[in-house]
């Protein structure tokens, strides 16, 4: 598809981000074109005979019919190699921190045309093969350590093979030679950066079922929602019920090797937000500040709506080619419903014919295809290397209704659905997933796991915590039709212990510096606290203890407290079970005292 | 060169027309549109092709004819001249002095569309501003550089509470220059009047400026009266150093005039035949609001919008709730009760709160106490629904603090003063006061410092009190 020579064309008509040229008569489908006098970057999204139609990355004010418009030959492409992670880029890789430089102010102006990677920047190559060594697509030449937690791998090209000609050690920029290949008779000069179309996925060897969970410090959704690796999932909710808290959480926390965060169509302060933030946090794992494994990408809702449509790609993009050197990456969108916005507004100044609620038709397969993009594969290449992609994407659904079309469309492709609701939000329950509206269909294959770590009793416990939240809501109804008394006593201690599991273990305060991550051992010893516990209780209760005397054990208040234990205290959660026992024989063997406690 | 006149007008409807044969038009340019009586009108154009250009006329195409109207394309965009002189007065939505002073010496003219904040330059908000009302301050506490609306309905007095604001709301221990940006959308000349007096009887006039599109105005010039007004703010926070408090009101109207354009285009409608890039327009007004790295001034917003039918779900206050961060929403249940001001505490929200409040900036126990607060009002609100329907003996004596709690709530924390300064420490205060109603077990939501600290020695006394009356 090698292009010869530069199509120059010109513009006939503009209409917002839409900008139509004519004279493109050989420009390919989503080719990258300069637009205007001030060069603004567009993609051409529509070609009819010798028209063009352009969306534009860039705010169009300015612009007049006759500019001309120029294309470059190639689809829009991220750039990849060392120096991705730690950057805070706009929606089609522009890093905003030079943006700020070459535009001298705190607003972003126009035509800015900066290197996403830098090129004055040196990296430390070191081989990892021999001259000689016959090498072929995805496998290993040589590697960068690009911050203190992440190993960068160089990569052979794809559609490389053949014996490495030279490699070099030592110092170089990522645009300079680092290894030749020779494949057949040419020589393919291998240099640490590459490009990559960010409309196509990135080849993978095999891909695997996603049967390996995600741990994510979370109670509510580890414990009742779980995440796999390779997992896709969805978070809609209203506004006001915590998706971004969740998205941060899970960004924070998440058992994940590198993060790729997109804020796309979001709040500006949201986003400054994250950048200050991460450096501070402290990775649980490494000791280091999370942004040493992470990359921002941020088209905040006042920013173009083109490159807003463009972020997800890009990102997804950036993802995929560190899942290539074998890392377990997370990427967050959010939100996919401003995304799909983006969508609608460009579909509709191409006046074509909309679907529902105005969105173009091709919104289900354009979702689809970017949730495809997650899974867990095994890489190219012979050595066989394992990464994967998680991807939540959170969706704003409008008025909180899940029937419109991003959500259902969102729901139809991904696996897990944590549906936030905003009556648990007004009552400052957090996180607001409802636990009787979400699912996971992961939840029975990462059950067999963690049963193998613990000894079978994960899935008991948890079944058994589900069905008493099922029974409180039934409950609940009664109690509300002919109130209180109307329940058996075993009945109103389903109500206490489901009052316990949602106060004191699905209820998690984020911003409580012990409370805010919860390993699976901890999340396992709370739950088995509050079951063993009701089964203590329950037993009591048919021996004749009151709910009034069982609501006045002392142990009732530690069970509550249980959440706070440091990790490195977590026996003393264990500590709890004689004390439960204690108190409730105790009560027994006072047996009969009735209203006097 | 002078500018070419053009009398090439083929198409009017609503307030849009074309004109033909154009050269060297750009997109967005301003447009200046005389009519054969000699009057003046402004516009934009929307859309170009090669041969004709689309103009949005902001004073309505009433009087327009096809033959005499002359239309010159003026090759800029709107500009809004800005000095310091600015401060003390009053505009129309399209820029005009109308307080009968002299034009503004501009010290600078600024593209009043603005351009994105760069998200890496901006400085996150932390700075917790005190308003003196106790629902804001002690529950959802504002920030400098937040954008937060008020959701109101038609009838409540939204207006009164964004006067107290703009009266009361300074920075703890800071000394700064505070100014005023306020723009009417769409309100009646009442409700304009209303704040105008405001500001001259406490003086807040002279670090006011107002731009003033009243319910008789030309809709389509509400789509630029915020736009000016941002501008503005911009020009006094981040060239003049001051903290700015932009009031918007109402926004409902402003939507309403977009949705006026998008229909005349014949565009593809969105819900409720609100245009599909209401969101995105939205977001250019909001996101005007923040803080910069290196700057001492900031921008606060404070629009008021009037959900119709006091849906929240309507597109406006929903897509509004989705930019910007967090919502005050006022309840006619508590207003019909007599209680001002009406917030309802329960769905309200400020996203910011966390930075702004805590040791150093309010008090450590802030975010402890409020959460509890919101708990506690909630369980209350659940208690009396359950003793309307059940009476009152099927309450369990929890539940019966908490109803009692919930009441005493709303009489003493979210009721007070149109006039009444609340500094933060008393609503902390107050807010302990009413915890004391409450079992301490119960308190899950502080920690036990806390409530060691400030509420055993309040709950001491009040047993104290008990004892000594028995």
């Amino acid at each position: 598809m090698a292009k010869t020579g530069k199509i120059v064309g010109s513009i006939a008509k503009i209409s917002g981000p839409l900008v139509i040229a004519d004279g493109m008569s050989g420009a390919g489908m989503y080719e990258v074109v300069r637009v205007g006098n001030l060069g603004l970057v567009g993609e051409i999204i529509e070609l009819k005979g010798s028209m063009a139609s352009i969306q534009v990355y860039e705010e169009t004010s300015g612009l007049k019919p006759g500019e001309p418009v120029e294309s470059s030959g190639a689809p829009l492409s991220v750039e990849l190699g060392p120096g991705l992670i730690e950057q805070f880029y706009d929606g089609v890789q522009r890093p905003l921190n030079l943006i700020e430089q070459a535009a001298n102010s705190p607003y972003i102006s126009r035509g800015i045309n900066v290197p996403a990677l830098d090129r004055s920047k040196k990296w430390d190559f070191v081989p990892l093969v021999e001259e000689g060594a016959q090498v072929s697509e995805g496998d290993l030449l040589g590697e960068v350590q690009e911050t203190v937690l992440v190993r960068h791998l160089i990569l052979v090209p794809h559609g490389v093979k053949g014996s490495v000609k030279s490699i070099s050690k030592g110092s170089f920029n990522v645009e300079e030679t680092v290894a030749v290949i020779q494949d057949g008779e040419k020589e393919v000069f291998v240099a640490m950066m590459q490009r990559w179309p960010v409309r196509s996925p990135r080849p993978v060897r095999q891909r695997l079922a996603p049967n390996v969970p995600l741990p994510t410090g979370q109670r509510v959704v580890d414990t009742f929602f779980p995440l796999s690796r390779g997992g896709a999932a969805c978070v809609p909710g209203p506004f006001g019920s915590g998706k971004t808290v969740i998205q941060h959480q899970l960004a924070k926390w998440a058992d994940a090797e590198i993060v790729v965060y997109v804020g796309c169509g979001e709040r500006g302060n949201e986003m400054t937000d994250v950048l200050l933030e991460f450096p501070e946090l402290v990775d649980p794992r490494s000791g280091e500040p999370l942004m040493k494994r992470t990359v921002l990408i941020a088209n905040t809702s006042n920013m173009p709506v083109a490159a807003r449509e463009a972020s997800i790609y890009t990102a997804v993009t950036i993802a995929e080619y560190y899942r290539d050197m074998g890392y377990s990456v997370a990427l967050m969108a959010d939100s996919t419903s401003r995304w799909a916005e983006a969508l609608r507004e460009i579909s509709g100044r191409l006046e074509e014919m909309p679907g529902e609620e105005g969105y173009p038709a091709y919104l289900g397969t354009r979702l689809a295809s970017f949730y495809e993009r997650a899974g867990r594969a095994i890489c190219l290449g012979s050595e066989g290397r394992e990464g994967s992609i998680t991807s939540i994407g959170a969706v704003s659904p409008p008025g909180g209704d899940l029937s419109e079309p991003v959500s259902q469309n969102s729901l139809r492709v991904t696996k897990v659905f944590w549906g936030l609701d905003a009556n648990l939000a007004y009552q400052r329950h957090f996180p607001a997933i409802n636990w009787l509206l979400s699912y996971s269909l992961y939840a029975e294959k990462l059950g067999e796991y963690w049963d193998n770590i613990y000894d079978g009793e994960w899935s008991v416990l948890r079944t058994e915590a589900m069905s008493i939240l099922e029974e409180e809501d039934r409950l609940r109804e009664i109690v509300r039709l002919v109130g209180i008394d109307a329940l058996s006593r075993q009945e109103r201690m389903v109500l206490e212990t489901a009052k316990s599991l949602r106060e004191d273990f699905l209820h998690q305060n984020a911003y409580h510096e012990v409370d805010t991550y919860a390993s699976m051992d901890k999340q396992f010893k709370m739950l088995r606290n509050i079951i063993h516990f009701h089964h203590l209780c329950q037993n009591a209760l048919e021996r004749g203890a009151t709910i009034q005397e069982i609501n006045a054990l002392p142990v009732r208040d530690l069970i509550a407290r249980m959440r706070y234990e440091d990790e490195k205290e977590l026996k003393r959660i264990d500590e709890l079970l004689p004390v439960m026992k204690e108190e409730v024989d105790r009560l027994l063997s006072e047996g009969g005292m009735g209203d006097v406690a | 060169m002078l500018p070419k006149e053009y009398r090439t007008i083929s198409d009017l409807s609503g307030p849009l027309l074309v004109v033909e044969n154009t050269e060297n038009v750009r997109y967005d340019e301003l447009v200046e549109i005389e009519l054969a009586n000699g009057e003046r009108r402004r516009g934009r154009v929307l859309e170009i092709t090669r041969e004709n250009a689309l103009v949005q006329v902001f004073e309505g195409t009433s009087g327009i004819d096809l033959d005499t109207t002359k239309v010159v394309f003026m090759g800029k965009v709107l500009m809004l001249p800005v000095s310091k002189d600015i401060l003390g007065r009053i505009f129309n939505g399209r820029g005009e002095p109308i307080d009968g002073g002299a034009p503004i010496i501009p010290d600078k003219t600024l593209d009043v569309n603005g351009y994105p904040m760069n998200p890496y330059s901006r400085d996150y908000p932390s700075e917790f501003i005190q308003t003196g009302i106790s629902t804001i301050d002690g529950m959802n506490p504002m920030v400098r550089g937040q954008k937060l609306p008020i959701f109101s309905g038609s009838g409540l007095p939204h207006n009164r509470i964004a006067a107290q604001v703009a009266r009361q709301s300074t920075v703890l221990g800071g000394h700064e220059d505070f100014a005023v940006v306020f723009a009417a959308m769409g309100i009646t000349f009442e409700e304009a009047y209303f704040f105008m007096e405001d500001f001259r009887k406490t003086g807040a006039i002279e670090r006011t400026v107002m731009f003033v599109n009243l319910a008789d105005d030309p809709a389509i010039e509400r789509i630029t009266t915020p736009r000016l007004a941002l501008t503005c703010a911009e020009y006094l926070a981040f060239e003049r150093d001051y903290q700015v408090l932009v009031i918007l009101t109402d926004l409902t109207n402003y939507c309403e005039a977009l949705r006026e354009i998008s229909s005349a285009r014949k565009e593809v409608p969105g819900r409720r035949g609100y245009p599909g890039y209401l969101y995105t327009d939205l977001a250019t007004m909001y996101e005007r609001a923040g803080r910069l790295k290196g700057k001492k001034g900031s921008i606060t917003q404070f629009p008021i919008l009037t959900m119709p039918e006091d849906d929240k779900t309507h597109p406006i206050p929903d897509l509004t709730g989705y930019i910007t961060e967090g919502q005050i929403i006022l309840s006619r249940t508590l207003h019909r009760k007599g209680i001002f001001p009406p917030v309802d505490v329960m769905p309200s929200l400020s996203r910011l709160k966390d930075k702004g409040i805590g040791a150093g900036k309010t008090r450590e126990d802030h975010a402890d106490l409020m959460n509890q607060l919101f708990a506690a009002y909630a369980r209350g609100k659940e208690a009396k629904e359950l003793a309307t329907i059940l009476g009152e003996g099927a309450l369990s004596e929890e539940d019966k603090a908490f109803a009692l709690f919930s009441d005493r709530f709303e009489d003493l924390y979210v009721r007070q003063g149109e006039y009444e300064n609340r500094p933060i420490e008393e609503t902390l205060e107050l807010g302990w006061d009413l915890l004391t109603i409450i079992p301490v077990r119960e308190l899950k939501r502080v920690r036990d410092a806390y409530i060691e600290k400030y509420l055993l020695p309040r709950s001491g006394a009040e047993k104290e009190k008990q004892a000594k009356g028995a």
